[in-house]
C-alpha cells in the first residue's frame, strides 16, 4: 500500500511553528515553576533568618520524615492526572508494615524476605483498587474510601493492640543511614531519585503518558486513539499500591513500630503536595517536577515553622492556607493566560492562504 | 395568549444595526444587523465564524453588545442577562437543548414558574393539562409526564419551542435545530415552524442546509466576518448566489466526486448482530469506493459503524481486513490492520480538545513515533507538522489548543490524525456536520482525492445531498437492518427516503410509529 497523501501528491501548503510561546515563557510561566520558586525563595529565607535551619540535623530530618510521601506522590500524581484518586494509600502503608512485622516476628522470616511479601500484598491492594476503577467502572473516589476503611481494618485485625518494635538494627540503620558520613541527605533519597526519574520518564516522556494525559482530559477521545484506558488505570492503582507498601516498610524500619494505624492520615499529605504541586484535581494537567516541588515545600515551610517555635495546628492552618492559594492561584493565571493569549493569536497573520486569524473567535458562529 | 405577538405588524419584532461585539482583540462580530417581521421565518446563514452565533447570543441576553442599534419591537433594549431577554419575549432554541434529564417533561417546561396551587404546592393537574394543550397546538404527541431523560433531540427540541410559547415568545430563534434530526423530525419541526409563523410570531432560522432554508423561510439574511452581507426575499435569489455571498468567493461545486477507480475488497462485514441494535449486516467496502451508510437518525448507523471499529460488542458475525479477521471490541486491534475512524462528535471522541495539535495530530501514530516507549515532543511535532499543513488545519503554532478552533479546522485536525497513520480504510461519521460550506468543500473534495488513491471509505451521512453526491454505493440502514444497496445510478432522495423509512412496507411503519410513539403522518410528505 502506497502512503496516502504522500508528499509527491500533495505537498504541504503550509508549515507552522512548533511553539506559539519562547522557551523561557514556556518554561517560566507555569504553576510548576512558581511552586520552585517559592520553594527556593522560603529556602533561602529560612537559611538566612531561622536559627539552626542550616544546621547538620534539620535537612536531614526533614528528607527523613518527608520520605513516604514523596514517594507515594510519585504514582498519586499521574492518577491525579488520569482524573482518579487513590485515598488508600495510606491503609496500603499500615497493612504492609504490620505484614512484615507478623512475618518476621511471629513467623521468623528474614526482613527482606517479609519486605518482599509486604509490597506483594500492597500490590494486590492496588491490584484490587485498579480492578474496581478499571475493568468495573467504579468512582475511585467511592472505591478507595471503602478500600481505606476495608485495608486498615485487616491491619488493625492482625496485630490487635500491639505494636511490634524491635526491628533488627542492621536493617534499620540503612533505613537511617546517610548518603555518606556526616552528610546532610539520608539514604533514601538514592531510591526516591530512582524512581521519580522513572515516574517523570514514565509521565513525560512514553506513549504511556501521553495517554494519561489524554485519558484526563477526555477518556473517550483517547479511546477512540486507541489509548488503553482501562489497562492504564489498572497498572497506575497497582504502581500505587507497590509504592505504598514500601513507603509502609520504609517507615516500621525508620520509628521502629508497626502496628494498626501506622500511616494514618498521609494520603491527605499526599493529595496535598500533588494538588500544590500544580495537577489539577479534575485531571488532564500536570507535571512531576512541581509535585516534588510541592512536597519539598511543605516540608521545608513545616520544619522552618518548627524550627521558630510555631505551633503543629497553625503550621496546618498556613499550608492549608497555602494550598487554597496555590488552586486560586491556578484558575487566575488560567484567565490571565488565556487573556494575554487572544491579541498575541490574532495580531500576526498566519502564513499561508488567506483566511484571517489562525483560529476562530472564541465564541465562534 | 397570542395578542402579544399579533400587535404591531407595522413594525420589525428584531431591529439590529451595526451591532459589534468583541473579546479582547478579537472582534467576532463587526456590524451585525437583521431585521425580523412578525409571521416570518428569516435564515441567519454564513460561515462558521461569520458571528451568527454571536449575534444570537446578543439577542438571547448571554453577551452585552459593545455598540449598535438593538430593538424588539420598536423599543430599544439592552440585555443583561437571559432572564432580561426571556422576560422580553425572546427564545432561543439550541442544536442540543439542556433539559433536566431526570425532571419530567412538564417540569421543565415550567421550570422557575410552576403553577402553584394554596400552599404553595406545585399543581401537577394543572401542569400536566396545560403541557398537553402546548403539545396538541403543536401537532406533537409526548407525554408531560414521563422524565426527559431518553428523549430523542428533536423531542428536546420541541419541549423547548413549548416552553417558548408557554411564555408566548414574540421571537423565536432556532440555532442549527436540524443538523441532528432526521428527515420525518425535521418535517414535524417545520410544520410546528410555520404553525407558529401562522400565529404572527417572528422566527429566526440558522442551518448549513440550503435545501431547508429554501424549503422553509420566506426571508433570508447573509454574514460574512462579522458583517451583514445582504438580505433578500428568498423567492428572488439562488442557493449559487448565496453561497458565493457567504464566502466571499465562488465555491467550486458542492460535492466534487470524481469517478475513482474501485479496487479489491479491503472491508468485509458479514452477519454483523449486536442484539437489539443491529441485525444481519452485511456488506462490502472495495478500494477506492466511498460507500455510504444512510438512514434516519437513531437508525443503527453508527453503531454498526463503532462495532466495526471495535469501539461497541456484537454477538456475531466477522469483520474482516484485506481478508483478515480483525479482532472484535479492541479499536487498537482495528487501527493495526489498517481502520481511521473519524467519529460523529468531534469535540467528544475525535479529537482531546484540551491537547495541543500536534498531540492529536500524533495521538494515534505516537507508538510508531517512539523507540521502547520514549517519545519527546520534538518527535511528535516533526511528525504533526506536514500532516497538519497538508490539511491547511489554520492555527498559529502546533502547540495550541484545538479547543478554540471552528468545527472546520477542528475536523481537519481529526482527518490529519488519522490519515498519519496511512489507512487502508476511513470509516467517517458525519464528515461536515457543523462545517461551514468553505471547509465543506474542502472535505468533500479530500475525500474524493483520497478514494482516487486507492483509499476505501465508508461514509456516515445525515444529509442525503452529501450522501447521494459523494457515494458510490449507498445502504440504506432501517431499525439496525441494511435494507438497501443501491449503486449511484439507482439513489435517489426518494428510493433512499423510502428504504430508510420503510414506506414500501406498512406493517414495518405501523411497528415504528408505535416504538416511538407519536404518529407517522409527517412521513407522507417525505
Amino acid at each position: 500500500m502506497t502512503s496516502l497523501l504522500a508528499p509527491e501528491h500533495r505537498e504541504p501548503t503550509r508549515s507552522y511553528p512548533s511553539y506559539s510561546r519562547p522557551l523561557v515563557l514556556r518554561l517560566l510561566a507555569t504553576r510548576e515553576f512558581a511552586v520552585v520558586a517559592l520553594l527556593v525563595g522560603v529556602f533561602l529565607y529560612a537559611t538566612a533568618n531561622v536559627e539552626f535551619f542550616d544546621g547538620p540535623l534539620t535537612l536531614y530530618f526533614l528528607f527523613r520524615d518527608l520520605a513516604p510521601v514523596l514517594l507515594i506522590a510519585l504514582p498519586m500524581t499521574l492518577i491525579i492526572v488520569t482524573g482518579e484518586i487513590d485515598l488508600s494509600v495510606a491503609s496500603v502503608m499500615g497493612l504492609s508494615a504490620v505484614v512484615m512485622a507478623l512475618l518476621h516476628f511471629e513467623a521468623g522470616w528474614s526482613i527482606p524476605a517479609a519486605a518482599a511479601v509486604a509490597v506483594v500484598v500492597g500490590t494486590i491492594c492496588g491490584a484490587v483498587n485498579g480492578f474496581l476503577v478499571a475493568y468495573v467502572g467504579l468512582p475511585s473516589l467511592a472505591v478507595t474510601i471503602g478500600t481505606l476503611a476495608l485495608f486498615r481494618g485487616i491491619a488493625v485485625g492482625l496485630t490487635g493492640t500491639t505494636q511490634y518494635t524491635g526491628f533488627p538494627q542492621e536493617w534499620r540503620d540503612l533505613a537511617l543511614d546517610r548518603i555518606s558520613e556526616g552528610s546532610r541527605f539520608p539514604l533514601v533519597l538514592v531510591p526516591i531519585t530512582v524512581l521519580a526519574v522513572l515516574f517523570l520518564v514514565l509521565l513525560h516522556f512514553t506513549t504511556f503518558g501521553r495517554g494519561v494525559f489524554e485519558i484526563g482530559l477526555n477518556d473517550e477521545a483517547a479511546r477512540f486513539t486507541g489509548v488503553d484506558v482501562e489497562r492504564t488505570k489498572f497498572v497506575l492503582f497497582v504502581f500505587a499500591g507497590a509504592v505504598a507498601a514500601m513507603a509502609g516498610i520504609y517507615f516500621a524500619l525508620v520509628y521502629n513500630s508497626a502496628r494498626g494505624n501506622t500511616g494514618e492520615g498521609t494520603e491527605l499529605k499526599v493529595i496535598a503536595a500533588v494538588l500544590l504541586g500544580g495537577v489539577s484535581i479534575f485531571g488532564g494537567r500536570g507535571a512531576l517536577p512541581g509535585v516534588i516541588a510541592g512536597a519539598l515545600l511543605i516540608g521545608v515551610l513545616s520544619s522552618a515553622l518548627r524550627l521558630e517555635s510555631v505551633e503543629d495546628n497553625q503550621i496546618n492552618i498556613i499550608i492549608g492556607g497555602l494550598l487554597i492559594l496555590s488552586v486560586i492561584s491556578g484558575s487566575v493565571l488560567g484567565a490571565l493566560r488565556g487573556r494575554l493569549r487572544l491579541p498575541g493569536r490574532a495580531a500576526p497573520p498566519p502564513p499561508g492562504p488567506p483566511g484571517g486569524p489562525g483560529t476562530e473567535a472564541p465564541p465562534g458562529a | 395568549m397570542s395578542a402579544r405577538t399579533e400587535a404591531g405588524a407595522d413594525r420589525p419584532t428584531l431591529e439590529l444595526r451595526d451591532v459589534a461585539k468583541s473579546f479582547g482583540a478579537v472582534a467576532a462580530l463587526r456590524s451585525g444587523s437583521l431585521e425580523v417581521w412578525p409571521g416570518s421565518i428569516h435564515a441567519l446563514v454564513g460561515e462558521n465564524g461569520a458571528g451568527k452565533s454571536t449575534l444570537v447570543k446578543i439577542v438571547a441576553g448571554v453577551y452585552r453588545r459593545d455598540g449598535g442599534t438593538f430593538r424588539l419591537r420598536g423599543a430599544d433594549v439592552d440585555f443583561g442577562s437571559t432572564a432580561e431577554s426571556k422576560a422580553a419575549g425572546v427564545a432561543v432554541i439550541y442544536q442540543e437543548p439542556t433539559l433536566f434529564p431526570d425532571l419530567s417533561v412538564a417540569e421543565n417546561i415550567f421550570m422557575g414558574r410552576h403553577p402553584l396551587r394554596n400552599g404553595r404546592r406545585i399543581d401537577r393537574p394543572r401542569m400536566y393539562a396545560e403541557s398537553e394543550a402546548l403539545f396538541e397546538r403543536l401537532g406533537v404527541h409526548i407525554d408531560p409526564r414521563r422524565p426527559a431523560r431518553g428523549l430523542s433531540i428533536a423531542d428536546q427540541q420541541i419541549i423547548e419551542i413549548a416552553k417558548a410559547i408557554s411564555l408566548d415568545a414574540a421571537l423565536l430563534i432556532m440555532d442549527e435545530p436540524t443538523a441532528a434530526l432526521s428527515g420525518v423530525e425535521v418535517d414535524r419541526l417545520f410544520a410546528v415552524a410555520r404553525s407558529l409563523r401562522d400565529e404572527g410570531r417572528a422566527l429566526v432560522f440558522i442551518s448549513h442546509r440550503f435545501d431547508e432554508v429554501f424549503a422553509l423561510c420566506d426571508t433570508v439574511t447573509v454574514m460574512r466576518d462579522g458583517a451583514y452581507v445582504s438580505t433578500d426575499a428568498i423567492t428572488d435569489t439562488s442557493v449559487d448566489e448565496i453561497v458565493t455571498r457567504m464566502v466571499g468567493r465562488e465555491v467550486a461545486e458542492l460535492f466534487p466526486k470524481t469517478p475513482a477507480e474501485i479496487g479489491d475488497v479491503v472491508l468485509e462485514v458479514d452477519g454483523l448482530q449486536s442484539v437489539g441494535v443491529f441485525h444481519d449486516v452485511s456488506f462490502t467496502v472495495r478500494a477506492g469506493e466511498i460507500v455510504a451508510l444512510a438512514g434516519l437518525v437513531g437508525a443503527g448507523r453508527s453503531e454498526i459503524a463503532r462495532a466495526v471499529f471495535g469501539m461497541d460488542r456484537y454477538d456475531a458475525g466477522v469483520v474482516r481486513l484485506g481478508g483478515v479477521g480483525v479482532r472484535a471490541h479492541n479499536p487498537r486491534a482495528a487501527i493495526r490492520a489498517g481502520m481511521a475512524f473519524v467519529p460523529e462528535d468531534r469535540r467528544q471522541q475525535g479529537l482531546v480538545t484540551e491537547s495541543s495539535v500536534a498531540r492529536n495530530v500524533a495521538g494515534v501514530i505516537r507508538r510508531r513515533l517512539s523507540t521502547a516507549g520514549l517519545i519527546t515532543s520534538r518527535a511528535e511535532n516533526k511528525a504533526s507538522g506536514p500532516w497538519a499543513g497538508r490539511l491547511e488545519v489554520k492555527t498559529s503554532a502546533l502547540d495550541m489548543t484545538a479547543a478554540t478552533m471552528s468545527g472546520g479546522n477542528q475536523q481537519k485536525v481529526v482527518i490529519a490524525k488519522w490519515l498519519a497513520t496511512e489507512p487502508r480504510l476511513l470509516i467517517i461519521d458525519e464528515p461536515t456536520r457543523g462545517i461551514d460550506v468553505g471547509t465543506k468543500a474542502e472535505v468533500h473534495r479530500l475525500l474524493s482525492e483520497l478514494a482516487g488513491q486507492g483509499l476505501a471509505i465508508l461514509m456516515i451521512s445525515s444529509e442525503l445531498p452529501e450522501v447521494l453526491g459523494m457515494a458510490d454505493r449507498v445502504l440504506v440502514v432501517c431499525e439496525g437492518r441494511i435494507t438497501a444497496d443501491l449503486d449511484r445510478a439507482t439513489a435517489t432522495p426518494e428510493t433512499v427516503m423510502h428504504a430508510a423509512t420503510r414506506t414500501g412496507d406498512g406493517a414495518a411503519g405501523a411497528e415504528r410509529s408505535v416504538t416511538v410513539g407519536r404518529p407517522e403522518k409527517q412521513e407522507a410528505s417525505a
